[in-house]
C-alpha cells in the first residue's frame, strides 16, 4: 500500500509536467491544426534558461523568490522563442499543405536540438537547486518538496490558463479561431495575432514544464526534450487533441501509467508504453477521452 | 524483345557485376562510402514509395531497416550460422536469400505496423510510425540473444558492390514499375486527395498498406546489406535521426520523384562523409536545409517540371 501511494505521488508529479507540455501541443493544434514538433525543444530551452540564469547570469537561487524569478524568466524567454519560431518558420507556410508545415516543424525541432548541442555542449549538465528542498515523511511515504512544488505550480498554471481561455477577450478569440478560422477573421479577429499569442502561451507553459522537470531530474542536455515531448504529445492525443481539460487529464494518466510500469519489472519498456497507449487510443477512440470527433467536410 | 525498362535493369545489373569484379582495386574507405550510397538509394527510393507517391508520412523507416538488419544478421551470424555451414552451400550464394529473408521479416513487421496505423492521416501517422520505430528499437535493446543494447558483432562482410548496387537497381526498377502500374494510379490518387479517392470507390487503406509493406520490404533488404557491410549493428544505430536522414533525402529529391530522390541519396551520403569531422554541425546544416527547402522550394531541389499538386499545394 505504501509502495502504491508512493508511486501515485511520483506519477502525479511527473504527470503534471506532461500535462503542462501537452497543453501547448493541444492549443497549437487547436488554432493551426498541426503538431508543433519543436514544442519539446522549447521545453528543453526552458530548462537551459533556468541553468544559465543561475549559473551564468547570477540570479540568486535556492530561496523561494529567486526560484520564482527563474521560473518566470524561463517562461517569458520561452514565450518569446515560441512566438519567434511561429513568425519565422510557420507563418510563411500558412495555407500550405499540412505536410509542408509538419516537415518544417521537424526541421525546427532538429535545428534547436543541434544548435543546443553546439552552443550548450552535448554533455549533460547538473541543474542547480532553485527552491529550498526538504523531505517530508508521512509514515513510510517520502515526498520531496520539489514534487509538491511541481504539483502546486502546475495547478496554478492550469487555473491561470483556464481563466485566460475562458474569461478574457483574447481567450474567447482563441476559441473562436480554433472553432472556425475563416469566420473568426470575418468578425474582426486578427488571426495572426491570436496565433502568436497561442504560441507564446503554449511555449511559456513548456518553459515552466522544462524548469519543473529539471528540478526533479536535475541532469539536463539538449536532447532531453524528445522523450517527455513525445509522451506529452501522446497525452494530448489521449485526452483528445484540441481539448484543454483533455490534455491535462491525459498528462496525468500518462505520468501515472509510466510510473507504475517503471515500478514493476518492465522498467526497460517504460518508453515504449506511451507509444503502445498512443496506438491503442488512435485505434479504439481516435478522438481521445474528452475530445469530440469531427468528420471531414468535402 | 524485352521492354525498355527491363533492358535498363539488366544493363545496370551487368554493370554492377562488372565493376564489382574490380572492386578489390578500389580504396577500402572509398568502397565503403560507395556501398553506403547504394544502401541509401534503396532506403530513399523505398521511403519515396510511402512518403512521396502515396503521400503518407512515415517517420519510422529506420525501424524496418533494423528489422531487416537483425533478421539477416541472425541468419549469418547468430543461430543460422551453423545451419548455413552444415548445408555446405557457399555463403555468397546464400546471401541473396539472407537479404530476402531480412526483407520479408521487415515486410511482415511493416504489415503489422501498417494495418492498424494507416487508417490514420497526416501528422498522426507520422507520430505513430515514429513511435513504432522507437518500440522496435526498445524491443531489440531488450532481446539479449541478439546482443541487447550492445548490438550484434562479427557479422561477415558479404556486401559487395554487386549486391549493393544490384539491389539498388532492382529497388528502383520495382518502385518504377509499381508506380506505373494500376496500383500506382491508386497510390497517386490516395496522395492527391484521399477523400476523393475513397468516393471513387478505391479502398485507400489497401493501397496505403501495399505501398507501406513494399517500402518496408526494401528497407529490410537495405538493412541486411548494411549489416553485412559494417559487420556490426546496434539498436542505437537505427534511431530517429537515421529515419530523418532518409526523410531528408526524399524531401530534398522531391517527393514522388525517382531521379531526384536517387540524386539526393547520392549527394547526401557524400555530404555526410565530407561533414563527418564537423559532428553536430552536420545536423545543423541538415535541419536548416529542411526548413529553407520547405519555405522556398517545397517540391524538392531536383524537380524541374511543375511539382505535383499534393505537395506544392
Amino acid at each position: 500500500m505504501t509502495e502504491f501511494l508512493q508511486q501515485l505521488i511520483n506519477g502525479i508529479s511527473l504527470g503534471s509536467i506532461y500535462a503542462l507540455i501537452a497543453l501547448g501541443y493541444t492549443m497549437v493544434y487547436g488554432v493551426l491544426r498541426f503538431i508543433n514538433f519543436a514544442h519539446s525543444d522549447v521545453f528543453m530551452l526552458g530548462a537551459f534558461v533556468g541553468y544559465y540564469a543561475v549559473r551564468k547570469w547570477g540570479i540568486p537561487a535556492g530561496g523561494v523568490a529567486g526560484g520564482l524569478l527563474v521560473l518566470c524568466l524561463a517562461m517569458s524567454i520561452c514565450a518569446l522563442i515560441g512566438i519567434l519560431i511561429e513568425r519565422l518558420a510557420y507563418r510563411p507556410l500558412r495555407g500550405r499543405p499540412t505536410l509542408s508545415v509538419l516537415i518544417t516543424a521537424i526541421g525546427v525541432s532538429l535545428l534547436l536540438q543541434n544548435l543546443g548541442q553546439s552552443i550548450f555542449g552535448a554533455n549533460p549538465k547538473a541543474f542547480p537547486r532553485l527552491f529550498p528542498e526538504a523531505n517530508l515523511h508521512l509514515g513510510q511515504l517520502s515526498i520531496t518538496s520539489n514534487q509538491l512544488l511541481v504539483i502546486a505550480v502546475s495547478l496554478i498554471l492550469l487555473v491561470a490558463l483556464h481563466f485566460i481561455v475562458h474569461r478574457t477577450k483574447t481567450g474567447t478569440a482563441m476559441r473562436a479561431l480554433s472553432f472556425n478560422a475563416t469566420a473568426s477573421s470575418l468578425v474582426g479577429i486578427n488571426n495572426d495575432r491570436i496565433i502568436s499569442f497561442t504560441f507564446g502561451l503554449g511555449s511559456a507553459l513548456a518553459g515552466a514544464g522544462g524548469i519543473l522537470y529539471a528540478m526533479n531530474y536535475p541532469s539536463i542536455d539538449p536532447l532531453m526534450g524528445t522523450m517527455p515531448g513525445l509522451k506529452a504529445f501522446v497525452a494530448a492525443v489521449l485526452g483528445g487533441v484540441g481539448s484543454l481539460p483533455g490534455a491535462a487529464l491525459g498528462g496525468l494518466l500518462i505520468g501515472l501509467i509510466e510510473t507504475f510500469v517503471a515500478g514493476t519489472g518492465w522498467s526497460t519498456y517504460r518508453d515504449a508504453v506511451a507509444f503502445a497507449i498512443l496506438i491503442l487510443i488512435l485505434l479504439l477512440r481516435p478522438a481521445g477521452l474528452l475530445g469530440k470527433s469531427r468528420s471531414d467536410k468535402v | 524483345m524485352l521492354p525498355r525498362s527491363q533492358i535498363v535493369l539488366l544493363i545496370s545489373l551487368a554493370t554492377a557485376g562488372f565493376i564489382s569484379a574490380f572492386s578489390s582495386r578500389i580504396d577500402d574507405y572509398i568502397l565503403d562510402v560507395v556501398l553506403g550510397i547504394g544502401i541509401n538509394i534503396i532506403l530513399a527510393v523505398s521511403l519515396n514509395l510511402i512518403n512521396g507517391f502515396t503521400g503518407q508520412f512515415s517517420l519510422g523507416h529506420a525501424g524496418f531497416m533494423a528489422v531487416g538488419a537483425y533478421a539477416a544478421g541472425t541468419l549469418t551470424t547468430g543461430p543460422g550460422k551453423a545451419w548455413i555451414a552444415a548445408s555446405g552451400i557457399s555463403p555468397a550464394v546464400l546471401f541473396p536469400f539472407v537479404l530476402l529473408a531480412g526483407g520479408l521479416a521487415a515486410a511482415v513487421v511493416g504489415l503489422a505496423v501498417g494495418a492498424p496505423s494507416l487508417r490514420l492521416k497526416g501528422d498522426y501517422l507520422a507520430i505513430v510510425t515514429l513511435g513504432f520505430g522507437e518500440i522496435i528499437k526498445v524491443i531489440l535493446q531488450n532481446i539479449e540473444s541478439l546482443g541487447g543494447s550492445r548490438g550484434m558483432v562479427g557479422i561477415p562482410s558479404y556486401t559487395t558492390f554487386f549486391w549493393s548496387f544490384g539491389a539498388a537497381a532492382i529497388t528502383i526498377y520495382a518502385a518504377w514499375a509499381l508506380v506505373n502500374s494500376t496500383l500506382g494510379c491508386g497510390f497517386l490518387a490516395v496522395a492527391d486527395d484521399e477523400i476523393a479517392a475513397e468516393a471513387m470507390g478505391l479502398n485507400t487503406t489497401r493501397y496505403k498498406i501495399i505501398a507501406f509493406v513494399t517500402g518496408a520490404f526494401f528497407a529490410g533488404i537495405a538493412g541486411g546489406l548494411y549489416a553485412h557491410l559494417k559487420g556490426y549493428i546496434s539498436p542505437a544505430g537505427f534511431d530517429f535521426n537515421r529515419s530523418i536522414e532518409i526523410v531528408i533525402m526524399v524531401i530534398l529529391g522531391g517527393m514522388g520523384r525517382h531521379v531526384g530522390v536517387v540524386i539526393a541519396a547520392v549527394l547526401l551520403t557524400v555530404l555526410s562523409e565530407k561533414l563527418r569531422d564537423f559532428g553536430d554541425k552536420r545536423m545543423i546544416v541538415y535541419s536548416a536545409l529542411l526548413i529553407l527547402l520547405m519555405l522556398a522550394r517545397p517540391q524538392g531541389l531536383f524537380t524541374w517540371k511543375s511539382a505535383r499538386k499534393a505537395i506544392a499545394g
